[in-house]
């Protein structure tokens, strides 16, 4: 079924109408309440009224991580906070979380969005679903929840975590829908075959799986051993949370609520957007959002748009499966991780920058992160307990800080490698 | 007296400590005691050598952590229940003790090394027990 079909399918012509209008709209908002764009706009030279069209969205300035940050917390609100109902947050790069508001408007077109997508992913009122993202300040698990509210199928919102627990009440209950992250899918099937469960003692059909980049090759691992349709989904918090995009039945791109979210692809050097079907950085303006409307938001994740008609009838423009990033964000286990942040807390330790190496690697289903840190003179102690002390603070200090818990291993000096003077930070040694 | 030991850290990997004692070998430094506290995957190297300065610069330079740690060196005679007299002095005078390690020899008597949380008192009540001490040269008239 198709939730919203006069918009879903609407031609092209309708779409960009509908674009055009909603764009000019947001940016008479933002010009006239947040300071920091519209000193952007004015330094090109741009008023209001010359964004006539989505044709002059290419003219708009870029909105960065770092301008949420610069203005922690609500300087990015275009609406009084009498006026926001919701706050959510995802980790930013030094420290400070990344806080998006959201009106009552706001919570209504998300959960139309998740809506839509749940219908997309094959999902209608019969289903039960089981919601295992996370709930919290994380958008996973609320915004999944209101969504499936809205179609009016059944929610558990057992949120993350607990496996066990989970996979009982998908027994019991009759789950026909799972939503998580797709690592967690195939963790639930390990656990699964250990309590001596097979996928046809359960109910499931559907999975919707995001929050993190997976590829063709654990999607069908996920089908085969959940024995179910796995569905990609697509969000990030700046934009909305998820319900941004997502696959139809027929798994060919996700397509992407375009009404509201207006991607473009640029070359993320150039800046300029590139030939249309080309790869580049997916850029994202927010045109019907109250709270914290953003224009040209790089998302610094990399795929290419498909404009065709889909099978399944919808015209919404498709996202291919995200390729990569333009930043060195990593994804682990649906929790944002930048390395910058590995070095603020070993700085905060030490007068002198440490050298480390992250090693992410998948053992078995799940991501595990190593840190290695070179014991300089600066840390060495000729004392066991004050060397373990300082492994545990390490530890201790990355958990708080990125939410994951981080294996620490301390190694000799001049041990991690070099290259040209600088060491190489990260290697991700998953194949996703 | 107190003695300086050296102390190096090493990672729980093959060689590693065979590289110490190549470097320290080639740069002329003998090692006359030694001792390496172990976790699971990372150890710390302590030594009495008979050049403390010269085995940190050889080290420093092939890029180990090193550092040095005053301890004292406690001589006993090599006989049943002087190690025991030795720690009754220290606990009668309030003297902890982080680490030690020790060795003997049949005639020459036994030889304790002893990391004190506070090695000014510890040397200072030792000798007031007339406890008898070394230093790096008479450890190498033994």
């Amino acid at each position: 079924m198709i939730w919203n079909e006069k918009i879903e399918c609407a031609s092209r012509d309708e779409m960009a109408a509908v674009q055009s209008e909603r764009l000019i709209q947001t940016v008479q908002r933002i010009y006239h309440n947040i300071p920091s764009y519209r000193a952007k706009m004015q330094e090109v030279g741009l008023l209001p009224g010359d964004i006539k069209s989505i044709e002059d969205l290419k003219n708009l300035p870029f909105t960065n991580k770092t301008d949420l940050r610069d203005n922690y917390p609500f300087g990015m609100f275009t609406v009084p906070m009498s006026e926001i109902v919701r706050v959510h947050a995802s980790s930013g790069t030094t420290g400070k979380p990344t806080v998006v508001g959201y009106t009552r408007n706001d919570l209504n077109m998300w959960a139309e969005v998740v809506t839509r997508t749940l219908c997309m992913a094959g999902v209608s009122r019969d289903d039960i679903v089981q919601i295992a993202y996370g709930y919290g300040l994380f958008t996973g698990g609320l915004g999944m929840h209101y969504g499936t509210e809205n179609l009016g199928a059944t929610v558990i919102p057992i949120s993350g975590g607990n496996t066990q627990k989970q996979i009982q009440l998908m027994q019991d209950f009759g789950t026909s829908v799972i939503a998580c992250t797709p690592s967690y899918a195939l963790f639930l099937s390990e656990v699964m075959a250990d309590m001596g469960i097979a996928p046809e003692d359960l109910n499931l059909r559907v999975g919707i799986f995001g929050a993190e980049p997976w590829s063709e090759g654990m999607r069908k691992e996920i089908e085969a051993k959940l024995k179910l349709k796995a569905i990609d989904i697509y969000g990030l918090s700046e934009v909305i949370g998820p319900g941004v995009s997502c696959e139809c039945e027929h798994q060919v791109g996700m397509h992407i609520n375009e009404d509201h979210f207006i991607p473009e692809i640029i070359n993320p050097d150039t800046h300029e957007p590139v030939e249309p079907g080309q790869v580049g950085e997916l850029v994202f303006s927010t045109v019907t959002k109250e709270g914290i409307p953003i224009l040209r938001y790089r998302t610094r994740d990399l795929t290419r748009l498909i404009y065709d008609k889909c099978e399944c009838g919808r015209t919404l423009v498709r996202m291919e499966k995200c390729k990569g990033r333009s930043d060195d964000m990593l994804i682990i286990r649906g929790v944002n991780v930048f390395p910058s942040q590995i070095e603020t807390v070993l700085l905060e330790m030490s007068e002198t920058e440490p050298h480390y190496l992250l090693i992410v690697e998948r053992q078995g289903t799940l991501d595990v992160l190593k840190l290695m840190v070179e014991v300089q003179e600066q840390f060495f102690s000729d004392e066991i307990r004050v060397l373990e002390k300082l492994k545990k603070k390490i530890t201790h200090n990355l958990q708080s800080m990125l939410g994951i818990s981080v294996d620490v291993k301390l190694v000799e000096p001049k041990t991690i490698e070099r290259t040209a003077g600088k060491s190489k930070r990260v290697i991700d040694n998953r194949k996703i | 007296m107190i003695i300086k030991q050296v102390s190096v850290f090493l990672e729980n990997k093959s060689g590693r400590l065979n590289e110490v004692t190549k470097i320290l070998g080639e740069a002329g430094v003998n090692i006359s005691a030694f001792t390496i506290a172990d976790t699971s995957d990372f150890g710390i190297l302590r030594m009495i050598v008979s050049d403390a300065d010269k085995a940190c610069s050889a080290l420093k330079e092939k890029s180990f952590s090193v550092q040095t740690t005053d301890v004292v060196l406690a001589k006993t005679p090599n006989k049943a229940g002087s190690l025991s007299k030795l720690l009754e002095v220290l606990q009668q005078e309030e003297v902890f003790i982080e680490y030690m390690y020790a060795f003997s020899m049949k005639d020459e008597g036994a030889v304790t090394v002893i990391r004190p949380t506070r090695v000014e008192r510890c040397l200072e009540m030792m000798q007031k027990h007339k406890t008898e001490l070394l230093g790096t040269d008479e450890l190498y008239q033994l």
